[in-house]
């Protein structure tokens, strides 16, 4: 840790109420060894953590987040630059590496917010209560779409604004003028009464002598010269002619390469291993036991592929060899009928007295929904290249916590985690996947068995077996309406509650509610997946309104812009949406229209979707898009993640299903966990509002509505209520309600 | 040992000629730009143009390449000054994300706008359907290659001007 200590926040001057560090001014004598190779000219002034200004007058931004596709690297630069009045073509960014001198306090921040609760998964990397974070962080995450809204709100703009203050002020002094003379602009200061001006380099030196303000003034948003513009993204050059490096892309000498099989069914360990029986084969170093996998180890990737699947192991069950995904289903079935039977089930929701108004309710609509487990399959295989050498553990690969992989590989192969430096790359797709560090672990305790670097590759089949799964879920509901069809009394039961907490909340203005959720668990590994459980709720909760607004009789969207009247925001949101679809107007034989909204990580979307449903099968047309999230740091970057939420979750809804079968994942490779494909991908319009000064995030918000809206659209087009997804597995078959007296 | 024209080079390799040529240029070559994504000719990150024509490279032994003419990412812009027109529409739309199919989805479209200099819609499904983008960068992809085509009809159009 060098120098750099607790005390070494507070003489900097910028640690803020005790909690969160906005940023940090290292002055030259007093740089931690992890940080002192950054500045590598001594005329580089490093003013703090996130900013760095070159003689040459170039701004470096230095940003404390993974790039997966977000934009986050340059919607943070973009922050920072504004606050500063730096001229945006001199502005460059480099991720932070892995030291703990970047740890992520605004993410923490962040979720400390009233309304948000801190996941127990941070609160795993940062051993226990996070305002003790400064001296034991271990968070540098990107995840809980937090980057701009709270490293970029917090860190980013009060360190550009701080930095801002003290350049102006050395300039004054230099001219001996008054700092209120002054003006900042395009990376310049002006003095006009005098006609002088000079660059930010030429004060940098000055000005990191000073102390950085703690709570500098921050633009309001009519001030802003950046944010709220589009700029092209720092990081699509690189991706578009081969030269960005993405984790499974690391090369070093001498290195060897891995392919590993673990027990198909969770929780097993290797029984039998003959590595004979591979012995004959060219160009293999080593076969490494892992107990509860097997690597091998060769010259090439395919070498060690082959091998391994000609090694001859065998593995136990751990007990869980019979478990199917039926028995899944109706443990949570049973689980929810023990829980309601005893009255024990957990807290989420009470408001008024749900069940007094359902008995006094002059109809009653009940529902029941279920969704399948899901893995991630980011588009580039888990892989972690690990070298160990003169005392230290290096690994190379995409991540999402930097940190917390080097905490918890210390830990696996018995290293201190300052010995185990992660060097960030490019994430080949995250969606909440490369916040695990299984794969990490394994590359380290492979790499401990000998001297040379190894890369381990995941082929797609053990990246679809051995994912952390978005969980399944059953989802019961009752209704309440009264004589006039208005919905007074909403009462839902689910299993397994993860977070964020307010996913099976609702907008709507019920009197009665009572939400509760009982625990029901699997062996199946859980993990956060784009958006985490609003991918569920939303899907829940929306296609459920929609069966309470068709059996009172009412338009589904009428209905809810009616529950929405003291709910400005979400009107507002949902009336866009309704009103760019066109909302009411005919269309042909075979279409249907569905609309849905959901609010999530602090951005509420709207969505209608135009589908066809023809032989049973369904085409997304059109899909319009109306979101709020607060303001846009960068539209187009905005535009881009609802694209992306819509069409993740559109692959969920139509086709995402893993289903247990034997204890194992019964899937394995894109041909049976398949992906929405272009020749399916609906036309998207996003409209954006900005509705309120609260920032919200970006990269998960817009996929949890599009399920719900597609399945409300599958009703218009065929009758057929969507009460469990896969969409693929269902017959659709048009109902002609009226006929049939359904409704 | 064998011998591959990859980007107008000859590379001799020492490699058991059945490896896939996808091992044989990331692992042997060097050139990363081409992406394993399934193994099993599934999504497309791996497409190479052989012979001009876009391949699987994970499901084709590199033996199957000897003697013709192997172009991967790093090689798309060798006729053209500075990018290829496809790399230069997915700039202007901004259409990667994470990025890491990207470089199947613009050799797939290379190839597309050889054979089909102006491709409707169908056409680009046609062609695309193959490649993968978990990202959904689907909506931008068609609007790149239809930018691509723009320029290079532009192109083609000033080389007859100037003829």
């Amino acid at each position: 840790m060098g120098k750099w200590t607790r005390r070494a926040f507070v003489s900097s001057g910028i640690l803020a109420g005790g909690v969160v560090v906005f940023g940090v001014a290292i002055r030259r004598g007093d740089r931690s060894d992890n940080i002192r190779d950054l500045v590598a000219d001594e005329r580089d002034s490093l003013f703090d953590i996130w900013l760095k200004i070159l003689p040459d007058n170039t701004a470096i931004v230095i940003v404390p987040h993974a790039e997966m596709g977000q934009g986050a690297h340059t919607s943070l630069a973009m922050m920072l630059a504004d606050e500063l009045d730096a001229d945006w073509s001199k502005v460059r960014m480099m991720e932070a590496p892995a030291h703990k001198e970047y740890a992520n306090y605004a993410l923490a921040r962040g979720y400390s917010a009233p309304d948000v609760e801190f996941p127990a998964w941070l609160v795993d990397t940062v051993d226990g209560f996070f305002f003790r974070a400064t001296q034991a962080m271990a968070l540098q995450i990107t995840g809980g779409s937090t980057s701009v809204r709270t490293t970029g709100q917090i860190a980013m703009r009060v360190t550009g604004a701080a930095t801002r203050a003290v350049l102006l002020a050395a300039a004054a002094d230099a001219w001996q003028v008054p700092a209120g003379e002054l003006v900042a602009r395009n990376s310049l200061i002006f003095h006009e009464p005098s006609q002088r001006s000079g660059t930010f380099a030429d004060f940098a030196p000055a000005a990191a002598r000073m102390s950085l303000p703690a709570q500098p003034r921050l633009k309001s948003s009519g001030e802003f010269q950046i944010i709220g513009t589009s700029p092209p993204r720092f990081d699509v050059p690189a991706k578009v002619d081969g030269s960005a490096v993405f984790g499974i892309d690391a090369r070093l000498p001498d290195m060897k390469y891995a392919a590993v099989k673990a027990a198909p069914v969770f929780g097993g360990k290797v029984r039998t291993l003959d590595t004979a029986s591979i012995a004959d084969m060219p160009g293999i170093r080593k076969v490494v036991n892992l107990d509860d996998a097997v690597a091998v180890i060769a010259d090439g990737y395919w070498q060690a592929k082959q091998a391994l699947d000609r090694l001859q192991v065998s593995f136990d069950d751990a007990d869980n060899g019979r478990r199917e995904q039926g028995d899944i289903f109706r443990q949570f079935a049973d689980d929810l009928d023990r829980s309601a039977a005893a009255g024990d089930a957990q807290l989420d929701v009470e408001k008024g007295n749900a069940t007094a108004a359902l008995g006094d309710a002059e109809r009653i609509i009940d529902a029941e929904y279920r969704v399948p487990f899901l893995a991630h399959a980011t588009m580039e295989p888990m892989n972690c290249t690990a070298w160990l050498h003169d005392g230290e553990c290096e690994l190379w690969l995409g991540t999402q916590n930097p940190l917390g992989f080097a905490k918890e590989v210390g830990k696996a192969i018995d290293m201190d985690a300052d010995k185990v430096v992660v060097h960030n790359q490019y994430l080949g797709g995250g969606f909440g996947r490369r916040a695990f560090s299984d794969v990490a672990i394994q590359a380290a305790r492979i790499a401990k068995n000998v001297h040379y670097p190894v890369k381990l590759v995941w082929s797609r089949e053990e990246d679809i077996r051995h994912d952390h799964y978005r969980q399944a879920s059953i989802s019961r509901f009752q209704a309440g309406l009264d004589s006039g069809g208005k919905l007074v009394a909403w009462h839902n039961h689910y299993v397994n509650k993860h977070d964020p907490v307010e996913a099976p909340h609702i907008p709507y203005a019920v009197d009665h509610q009572r939400i509760v959720y009982t625990d029901s668990t699997t062996h199946v590994p859980w993990g956060f997946w784009r958006s985490v459980d609003h991918s569920l709720h939303a899907f829940f909760t929306e296609s459920f309104v929609d069966e309470v607004a068709i059996a009172a009789g009412r338009d589904p969207y009428e209905y809810r812009r009616d529950l929405l009247a003291s709910a400005p925001r979400y009107r507002a949101v949902l009336e866009l949406a309704a009103e760019k679809a066109g909302w009411g107007n005919a269309l042909p034989e075979s279409f249907g229209r569905g609309i849905a909204i959901h609010r999530s990580f602090g951005t509420i979307v709207a969505q209608v979707v135009e589908v066809e449903v023809s032989d049973g099968r369904v085409r997304a047309h059109r899909v319009v898009c109306a979101v709020d999230p607060g303001y846009a740091v960068h539209p187009d970057g905005l535009i881009a993640q609802m694209e992306s939420g819509i069409a993740y979750g559109l692959t969920a809804a139509l086709y995402g299903e893993i289903s247990i079968r034997r204890g194992a994942v019964a899937q394995s490779n894109f041909h049976d966990y398949p992906m929405l494909r272009i020749d399916e991908a609906p036309a998207i319009e996003t409209y954006i509002i900005e509705g309120g000064r609260s920032l919200g995030g970006a990269g998960e918000p817009g996929t949890p509505a599009i399920a719900p809206a597609l399945a409300n659209a599958i009703f218009d087009a065929t009758g057929v209520r969507i009460r469990e997804l896969p969409i693929s597995n269902q017959d659709l078959t048009p109902i002609d309600h009226l006929e049939t007296g359904v409704v | 040992m064998i011998k591959l024209d990859i980007n107008g080079t000859t590379h001799s390799i020492e490699v058991d000629p059945a490896t896939p040529l996808l091992w044989v240029i990331r692992d042997y070559v060097g050139l990363t730009g081409t992406k394993f994504g399934c193994g099993k000719a599934q999504c497309g990150a791996c497409t190479v143009h052989v012979n001009g024509a876009p391949i699987r490279s994970c499901v084709t032994p590199a033996q199957a390449a000897v003697g013709q003419a192997i172009t991967t990412i790093e090689g798309i812009n060798r006729e053209f000054e500075g990018l290829h027109p496809v790399q230069q529409a997915w700039i202007d739309e901004q259409v990667p994300q994470c990025g890491y199919c990207q470089s199947g989805q613009i050799m797939s479209a290379a190839a597309l706008l050889v054979s089909k200099p102006l491709p409707t819609d169908a056409d680009i499904d046609t062609a695309m359907a193959g490649i993968v983008c978990r990202c959904g960068t689907y909506p931008r992809i068609r609007r790149g290659i239809k930018r691509a085509a723009a320029a290079i009809d532009g192109m083609r159009d000033g080389e007859q001007s100037d003829g």
